[in-house]
This record gives C-alpha cells, sequence and structure tokens, in this order.
C-alpha cells in the first residue's frame, strides 16, 4: 500500500507505518466531509464566513493595494508607449475624454428625462449623491466562475454591505460583504446579480442580469415587439431603492428574443477607483426585507412605493443584508 | 607536489556533499509556501470580468504533489482548501472538499501507477484540473447556464497548458530545496 507523508513509501509489515497510513485515509475522509458540510452551510447561507474572510482580507489589504498601484501605474506605462507609438500621449487621453463624455451624454440624456418625470410627478429634483468612500478595487475571483471584486475600503470607512459601487464610467456592483478595511463586491457580471435598468432616453424597462462571463442579460419587463437596437445604453432606474437612477450600466451588443445581450460599460479590469455611494432609498430596501406579514398593520416598513416592492421580491433581497 | 583537490567530484548538482546537509526547513518551507502564496496570488493580479486564469495555487499543488510524493501529507488538501476558499471567491467549504479529493484521487493513481513520465503527470493533471474546474463551476452557487460553460473553456485550456510551466517552476524550486545549506560538524 502506497503512503504519503512519510519517507518510506511502502508501509509493509510495519505496523507503525501501516496505522500512520490508515490516519491518513481517515484523515482525508474527514477533510472531505467537513468540506460538503461546509459547503452546503455557504451555499445555503452565502454569508456565514464573511468574518474570517473579511480578516484575511483585511490582513492581506495592504499588500493588495500595492499590488493594485502597481498595475495601474504598470498599465499607465504601457499607454503612455502606446500613446507614443499612435500620435502622442494626448491622443490615448482625448479618446477616453471622448469615451466618459459619450457614456455622460447618454446619461444626461436619461437624467433629464427623469428631472422632467419626477418634477412633474412630485416637484421634485435629484441632488449629486456624497460617495461613502472612493477606494481602488485590489482584486477579484479571476479563477471562480463567481463574480467578486475585492475593495480596498471597509467598515471603518462606512462602506456597509448593499451599498452599490460606481466608477466614473457606470455601475460597478454592490458591496456584499464588508471586513474592517476590505470589503468584497459582488459585480454586476456576477450570475447572481439583477438589476433593474432602463433604456436612457424612454422608459423602457428591463432586469439586468449578469451572465458570468463579462456581459449581461437585458431582460425586458414588457413583453412584445422587441424594442431594443444595437447601442442602446441602459442605465439604472432606481427601481428597488439600492441604485440611484441614471447610472450607466451597459450597451446593447446582440438583440435576443426576450431582450438583448448587453456589454458593461465599466469593466472592472478598466478601474481603478471607485466610488461607494450610499444605499439610494434605505427605506424601500427595508421595505422589501420585511416579509408581508409583518408588513402589514405597520406602517413604517411600507414606505416604499409599490413598484419597488414587486422588484425586490426577486433574488435581490435575499442578497443584501444591511 | 600537493595534488590538486578534485572539487568536482565533492559536489553535485545540489552543493557540497561533505559535511553539508539539506536544510530541513526549507525541505517542509517552500512546497507549502509556493502552494499558498499561489493560491492567493490568483486573486490580486487583474480585476477581469469573467473567469479567465487557471486555478495556480491548484496547478502548485498538483505539481509538487506529482513530483514528490513523499512531500505533502495527504490531509493537506483541507489546510490548503482553507486557506483557497479564503480568496477564490468560491462558496467556503469547495476548494476544502475539491482538494482533499485531489489528493485521494493522486494517491490512489499513485497506487495503480507508481513509476510515471512527465507526459503521464500532464495527462493526470489535465484530467484531474478539468474536473477541478467543472467540479467548482457546479457548486459555485452561480446559475448554470450555457454561456457560463462556455466561458470555462478558455480557462480550462490555459490551465491544461499551463501546467508544464508550473512543472518547470515547481522543479526549479525542487532544486532550491534539496539544496545542501546546512553545516554539519
Amino acid at each position: 500500500m502506497a503512503l504519503s507523508g512519510s519517507k518510506q513509501r511502502i508501509s509493509g509489515h510495519s505496523k507503525k507505518a501501516q496505522y500512520s497510513a490508515f490516519t491518513g485515509y481517515v484523515a482525508i475522509v474527514l477533510a472531505m466531509l467537513l468540506g460538503i458540510v461546509l459547503l452546503v452551510v455557504s451555499l445555503i447561507q452565502p454569508s456565514s464566513f464573511s468574518g474570517l474572510r473579511g480578516l484575511f482580507g483585511d490582513a492581506t489589504q495592504p499588500v493588495a493595494t500595492a499590488n493594485a498601484g502597481a498595475r495601474s501605474g504598470g498599465r499607465g506605462f504601457f499607454d503612455s508607449v502606446q500613446g507614443y507609438l499612435e500620435a502622442g500621449q494626448q491622443n490615448a487621453e482625448l479618446k477616453k475624454e471622448v469615451e466618459i463624455a459619450r457614456i455622460r451624454l447618454a446619461e444626461a440624456r436619461a437624467t433629464e428625462e427623469e428631472n422632467r418625470r419626477l418634477k412633474a410627478l412630485l416637484g421634485l429634483r435629484e441632488t449629486e449623491v456624497e460617495p461613502v468612500a472612493v477606494a481602488r478595487l485590489v482584486g477579484s475571483s479571476a479563477v471562480s466562475t463567481r463574480r467578486f471584486a475585492y475593495l480596498g475600503a471597509g467598515r471603518s470607512d462606512g462602506v456597509k454591505p448593499g451599498m452599490p459601487v460606481r466608477s466614473e464610467r457606470g455601475i460597478v456592483g454592490r458591496v456584499l460583504e464588508s471586513g474592517r478595511h476590505s470589503s468584497r463586491v459582488l459585480l454586476i457580471t456576477d450570475s447572481e446579480s439583477v438589476l433593474p435598468v432602463r433604456r436612457a432616453g424612454d422608459n423602457t424597462v428591463a432586469f439586468a442580469e449578469g451572465r458570468g462571463d463579462g456581459l449581461i442579460n437585458i431582460r425586458l419587463i414588457n413583453l412584445g415587439i422587441n424594442p431594443l437596437e444595437r447601442g442602446d445604453v441602459f442605465v439604472t432606474s432606481g427601481a428597488g431603492g439600492l441604485y440611484r437612477p441614471g447610472i450607466a450600466v451597459a450597451i446593447v451588443t446582440r438583440l435576443t428574443d426576450d431582450g438583448a445581450v448587453a456589454r458593461i460599460i465599466s469593466n472592472p479590469a478598466a478601474t481603478d477607483y471607485v466610488a461607494v455611494e450610499p444605499i439610494w432609498q434605505p427605506n424601500a430596501v427595508r421595505g422589501a426585507e420585511t416579509p408581508i406579514e409583518e408588513a402589514i398593520g405597520s406602517n413604517l416598513t411600507v414606505s416604499g412605493n409599490e413598484e419597488s416592492e414587486r422588484e425586490e421580491g426577486t433574488r435581490q433581497s435575499e442578497l443584501v443584508t444591511p | 607536489m600537493i595534488e590538486r583537490r578534485a572539487y568536482k567530484t565533492r559536489r553535485d548538482g545540489h552543493g557540497r556533499q561533505i559535511n553539508r546537509d539539506q536544510s530541513p526547513f526549507l525541505l517542509i518551507f517552500i512546497p507549502w509556501a509556493t502552494i499558498l502564496l499561489a493560491s492567493y496570488l490568483q486573486s490580486v493580479p487583474i480585476a477581469t470580468s469573467g473567469p479567465l486564469l487557471p486555478p495556480i495555487g491548484f496547478l502548485f499543488l498538483l505539481g509538487w504533489r506529482l513530483l514528490r510524493p513523499g512531500v505533502l501529507p495527504i490531509w493537506s488538501g483541507l489546510i490548503f482548501g482553507i486557506w483557497d476558499d479564503l480568496f477564490s471567491g468560491q462558496p467556503f467549504g469547495s476548494a476544502i472538499f475539491l482538494l482533499s479529493a485531489a489528493m485521494l484521487a493522486i494517491e490512489l493513481v499513485d497506487m495503480r501507477f507508481p513509476w510515471r513520465g512527465f507526459a503521464q503527470d500532464w495527462l493526470i493533471a489535465a484530467i484531474i484540473v478539468v474536473v477541478y474546474i467543472l467540479a467548482a463551476t457546479l457548486v459555485s452557487g452561480s446559475r448554470l447556464t450555457l454561456p457560463l460553460f462556455a466561458t470555462i473553456v478558455p480557462q480550462v485550456l490555459l490551465s491544461i497548458i499551463a501546467y508544464p510551466f508550473i512543472a518547470f517552476i515547481v522543479s526549479s524550486l525542487d532544486k532550491l530545496r534539496m539544496m545542501r545549506f546546512r553545516t554539519i560538524a
């Protein structure tokens, strides 16, 4: 019988070697069972081991931050070289600016629309939101099929689970777990992420579901003739109360039967610093979390509108645990 | 006349042979450190929008286990699994289970085929890594759709191609590990 963990590979007639080989097998089977139990626990209750992960995330955060700095520095260097090779560094910068301006334009159109509607309805105006924290994305789950990113800011900076994370281009994701100095972000491309969106410029509402491969499925809520076209920009609709309305999410690249496949506007690979924003409508989120039975009879918890309640009935509600 | 000393005969690839011994610290430390470091590093380098990197920590584990069967105890899959789960983004427990299962699988392969060349090692590693990535996808808790499986194809291919490089790094490190640094009286 082969024996690992010892210099002697054949246990032979030695009772001691046989026992230690046997103990090894018992240990490995127990480890597998432990793994299965932990796996089931964490699949049922995804936030079970967030404390442990947060602890190690905090411990390794300085290294990760230094690495992220080096990474962006390196990328900057390559950008400069590329810029010189093409037509001067300005070219690269201008391109970036034009790109952002284009997104801004789409966003502005969406905001204009939003404003007009809100003013008509309530006479209210959207104000710019002060971010809770600005930090680097220090890493991501580059191996796993789940899409998480790690953020270099945590509870000590005021980051709490559920808060939306955005870059200067658009929505990146939302905070899932927060440690003391680091936190884990669920990217919008994760297949468990669902985001209420609408087309910039009109009110075609849809859900943006991650596919896990960097693309997003746009599923229209009102079925019928598919009104989408390639190049349509989708922005957050504000339904559900988590995300502020009017932030760029994705651009349609291909049409499908019930919607479209879209590319995310704010690719985490091209993102340096991100801003963590407060939850847009905390009351609505809290209301959506309260079970209907409890909500009936207490008017305090039902402050969100009907629309947000209906949409929070999806998986999103169970992922948000402020 | 003094005879010329035959220094060359007293040295081999791992340093001087007389009066020297391997460092017991390095013998254990290097394999454990490289696997733990690789497991951690796979989350750091780049924020990707899809699963792209091969599971480097797991490949290092395979590399060490296949090259040096006696170095890693069979229960080490548990320790590496716990560590890997902290950084991988997979639900906690998946790497504990999968790495332990891989260690057991290699143990069984070792019993059946004790003498192997590099090609066989590569084949074994390729089969195990394909099963590992598929299983990790199944238990990742993401919705299992066709596009999701399409995205792991490049990762699987990259992992298979990456194994020889990682085996090369492992064997270089093994050379360092076997160096006779310690002076014995």
